[in-house]
């Protein structure tokens, strides 16, 4: 079915609760998962169950997954009214950058030039995408 | 900071992180085209789509995307997981071109093709930020 297609700001605006939303729930998920440890290793030493008995006694993780959730409402709204081939990348490539930030201040990771390099290059890249 | 050097069954997981994505948003979109416009005013559609055959099947992808992204993320830092696997995008266009007769100008090809390259870049660097060891301080002999 064909939906006439939003204005900039409205696309914008969808396109941006999806990556805010995204990007609290990947760092939330990132520290549980962090806090956990190496799930290849608990599941050798523990079995599945170990490993699963780990990740969903973590509240962190919840917390991560319901931004997770929300964000997932916002893609389908996003959907529902927009391309997937503008949708998809750009929403996944905007949150690699907000991620990279997010990921120094809070995850204290080392974001190191090669890292701010792929954030430019996809940056340039959701323009040329956008345009 | 240390170069990590991944396993090939570590690569296999975000291989998966990679596929799962893309076709689950692919499938998400093929669903959410047969719908008419949603509202905000009516956010129970929403809910109401997800029993929808092409959604549920994204979902199921997005669920495996989903288990060996947190897989990934329990060995690697989250801002080397989501470029790594941002090649997905590259098989969101194509799905999109060849599978839901998308329309991609030239433009959109070369963002693509800038995004794998950032891709590129971050895929040579090290997988996970070395924690700094705080060594005591040192004792004073009397």
């Amino acid at each position: 079915m064909m939906h006439p297609t939003p204005g900039f700001w409205a696309s914008a605006a969808m396109i941006s609760s999806v990556v805010l939303s995204s990007t609290t729930g990947e760092v939330l998920t990132a520290a549980a998962m962090k806090s956990i440890g190496d799930l290849d290793e608990i599941r050798a030493r523990e079995g599945m169950k170990g490993a699963i008995k780990a990740v969903i006694t973590c509240p962190m993780f919840f917390a991560g997954v319901f931004f997770l959730a929300v964000a997932f409402f916002a893609l389908l709204f996003a959907l529902n009214h927009l391309n997937l081939s503008l949708v998809a990348p750009a929403s996944a490539s905007l949150t690699l950058v907000t991620n990279a930030i997010a990921g120094k201040i809070f995850l204290k990771e080392n974001v190191d030039r090669r890292r701010w390099a792929a954030a430019l290059l996809v940056c340039l890249g959701v323009y040329l995408l956008a345009i | 900071m240390a170069h990590h050097r991944l396993a090939p069954r570590q690569y296999l997981i975000l291989g998966l992180v990679a596929l799962c994505a893309p076709l689950g948003d692919t499938c998400l979109s093929r669903g959410m085209k047969h719908f008419p416009p949603i509202h905000l005013a009516h956010p129970g559609e929403l809910v109401a789509a997800v029993f929808t055959p092409w959604i549920g099947a994204g979902i199921a992808l997005l669920i495996g995307f989903f288990a060996s992204y947190l897989t990934a993320l329990s060995w690697a830092d989250l801002t080397f997981v989501l470029p790594a696997t941002a090649f997905g995008n590259v098989i969101v266009a194509l799905l999109s071109r060849f599978w839901l007769h998308e329309y991609i100008s030239v433009s959109r090809w070369a963002g693509i093709a800038l995004i794998t390259l950032g891709v590129g870049f971050v895929a040579h660097g090290p997988s996970l930020t070395e924690e700094v060891a705080h060594l005591p301080e040192k004792e004073h002999v009397s």
